[in-house]
């Protein structure tokens, strides 16, 4: 969900990219709608704010979703603020530039909405004091730089409980992007949920190594399927495995947006990221004067996450469960890391009785017990 | 033993477009036209098929279209380096990111967008075969297509009279002009025929392989397409078995990973890329095979009457 990678075999390219990069200037999002003729009073300067995308904002997935927040936020709060965004930001070298050069335009508030973006990000949020610094999944703080980010892992689980109840097989399959834990945590939550519905479900773990490459999404998919798993779930960004589940007839999932017309019979639901909620608590922080530093981690609670558009031929009954799955995250009394949580290889990880917390979350390298095979190594 | 035949289906299928815009490939390179605008033709393709099967519902129609803006794309490229001899390199680097620019930006409206699936019919009687219908003849008739389109490519380039000026344009373009034959137009129709395979091959991405349109879908099929000419050293038979052979390193991996064989995504994205270096590198140790069939003037700009 962080950053993609795409293959690039010829140093001359990234060259090439670089100055095509340098060439491709903002893009103004519409105007707030025009003061009325009349000579109104006069009114404060809107105040400004960018976004940094790593993706197209056509991509139907992650940044679609950052951008949809966007609006959100803008039609909240109307003419008291002016957004602009630019898409398609490679991280590294290039992100600071494009940074400072938003801090520079006058720029109030920057949210940069991938990882990868951290160190850039905290680079120019010490030239710039009086800009507030927004980075999203990040870990970096300072006095104008915080981070927040969404937990998806709890759209996992919900989907998980379909996934337990729909499967014939009792093979689930995952199509993973990199074994990080964010993904992690994701597979665990999705064959904890199935799990709490159905205590015989097993889930097959394919990698891609990829954020984004849709043939390697549909061949891992198939790769699946082939190994008996009939519900599966991708922390990939395209709707490829949604779409070879409708073909061989499988059950699958939409991820971080509504994929539910690429696939209308294989889709038994989609989780939904949903930042909206978030930019628009940002903006009025800055508006408001109420801006502090800090990690925010929003979930269905605070609406930056849900699972939707649940098909019919779903039992009542299994969408009765989600539904009480959701009653209580809501009401904070459903924890879906809690103890006693026991590995892949019978290890405990977390103890009767405790409830996963931030450092615990952010420190998952294991499969959950019923997870197949082992995790890769990472770094 | 059906685990077998289903790696080997998925093996066929993953391959076909790599051997679509190889061979094609392999016909410009060896007039002598470098064209490395492959993924940017691709991509452009892959929308144009895309376009063409949301709004006329034809499969084949698609694919035409695939093949039509492929050829269009070469033929732009053919005429810059061919007639305006800029420099082959250059202008396709600059084609493929054009390409890839292109393609995203005409194919906004198409992102989401579904499209109807014919079901996969395969070879009829021969796919009731236990094991080898399931491997060999349950596929798209794009795969078939693509194997005999190699025998086709051999057969012309070394059983024709037009294959053999086409390879001679690619040794020697000035003895090929000092013979009388046009070398430039020769040259233009191998690039053209060129893009149109790439086409083809991204065509095939976005409507039967994957059917969706996404930017940057290609995913950097048409660098290793490039790479494989080097690989089969320009040989039809050889491009066939190098891009089934990419394609089977890339499906095993995932095949492991589900048969519980773990190691890293990254090991394993590198993969077929490390079987590449490494066949060039064996095959490199023979020098006389690579000079055999390495096209001489390849990448070399031609002046005619120079």
């Amino acid at each position: 969900m962080t950053n993609r990678s795409s293959p690039k075999f010829l140093a001359l390219a990234v060259v090439f990219a670089a100055a095509g990069l340098t060439a491709c200037g903002q893009k103004a999002a519409p105007p707030a709608p025009a003061p009325v003729a009349a000579p109104a009073p006069a009114k404060p300067a809107p105040l400004k704010a960018a976004f940094v995308y790593v993706g197209p904002v056509g991509d139907a997935g992650y940044t679609y979703a950052h951008d949809a927040g966007r609006k959100e936020a803008v039609a909240k709060l109307g003419d008291k603020v002016a957004t602009t965004f630019v898409e398609n930001i490679k991280e590294g070298p290039d992100a600071e530039r494009v940074i400072r050069e938003l801090a520079t335009a006058g720029n109030k508030v920057i949210f940069a909405t991938s990882f990868g973006f951290g160190d850039s990000m905290a680079k120019v949020a010490k030239d710039f004091p009086d800009v507030y610094f927004e980075h999203a999944t990040g870990f970096r703080t300072s006095d104008n730089m915080r981070v927040y980010e969404p937990r998806i892992h709890e759209g996992a689980y919900l989907a998980g409980i379909v996934a337990g109840r729909m499967t014939k097989t009792n093979v689930l399959g995952f199509v993973g992007s990199f074994p990080i834990p964010e993904v992690l945590r994701n597979i665990n939550a999705f064959t904890l949920g199935a799990q709490s519905v159905n205590p015989k479900i097993k889930t097959k773990v394919v990698w891609v190594g990829s954020w984004f490459d849709p043939p390697k999404e549909t061949e891992a998919a198939k790769t699946l399927i082939n190994g008996k798993a009939d519900v599966l779930l991708q922390n990939t960004d395209s709707t490829a495995v949604l779409q070879e589940a409708e073909r061989q007839h499988k059950y699958a999932f939409g991820w971080d947006s509504d994929m539910s017309s690429f696939a209308p019979k294989a889709h038994l639901g989609s989780c939904m990221l949903l930042w909206g909620v978030y930019y628009e608590k940002a903006l009025n922080d800055v508006l408001g004067k109420t801006w502090k530093t800090g990690a925010t981690k929003w979930g269905y609670r605070e609406g930056m996450t849900d699972f939707v558009k649940i098909p019919d031929f779903v039992p009542a009954d299994v969408k009765k469960k989600v539904e009480d799955a959701k009653a209580g995250l809501k009401a904070g009394t459903l924890d879906i890391f809690k103890g006693p949580i026991t590995d892949s290889t019978g290890k405990v990880q977390l103890a009767k009785g405790l409830a996963a917390d931030d450092k615990w979350l952010g420190g998952v390298t294991f499969y959950v017990k019923g997870v197949e095979g082992k995790v890769p190594a990472s770094k | 033993m059906n685990d077998l035949a289903l790696l080997v289906a998925a093996t066929l299928a993953a391959g076909t477009p790599l051997a679509l815009a190889g061979m094609g490939l392999l016909v410009n390179e060896r007039a002598g036209v470098l064209n490395l605008g492959a993924e940017g033709l691709m991509l452009v393709a892959a929308v144009a098929g895309f376009a063409t099967g949301f709004t006329t519902g034809s499969e084949l129609l698609a694919l035409i279209a695939g093949a039509a803006a492929g050829a269009i794309g070469a033929a732009i490229y053919g005429w810059l380096v061919i007639w305006l001899n800029t420099n082959q390199y250059a202008t396709g680097l600059a084609v493929s990111l054009f390409g890839s620019g292109f393609s995203a930006f005409v194919g906004i409206g198409f992102v989401g967008k579904k499209l109807e699936e014919n079901p996969v019919t395969g070879v009829p009687l021969l796919r009731d075969l236990p094991v080898l219908g399931v491997a060999l003849f349950r596929q798209h008739w794009t795969i078939y297509g693509a194997v005999a389109l190699a025998g086709g490519v051999a057969w012309f380039l070394y059983r024709t009279r037009g294959g053999l000026i086409l390879r001679s344009i690619g040794e020697s373009p000035s003895a090929a002009h000092a013979l009388g034959y046009p070398v430039r137009r020769i040259r233009l129709v191998a690039v053209v025929v060129g893009g149109a395979l790439c086409g083809l091959a991204g065509a095939y991405l976005s409507v039967i392989y994957t059917p969706l349109w996404v930017e940057g879908m290609v995913a950097g099929r048409g660098w290793i397409a490039l790479a494989l000419t080097t690989f089969a050293t320009w040989r039809p038979a050889r491009m066939l078995f190098g891009a089934y052979l990419f394609g089977g390193v890339t499906m095993l991996q995932l095949y492991l990973q589900a048969a519980g064989v773990q190691v890293p995504p990254e090991f394993m994205s590198m993969l077929p890329y490390l079987a590449t270096v490494l066949v060039l590198v064996i095959i490199s140790r023979n020098p006389l095979w690579i000079r055999l069939n390495m096209p001489a003037s390849l990448g070399k700009t031609f002046f005619p009457g120079s």
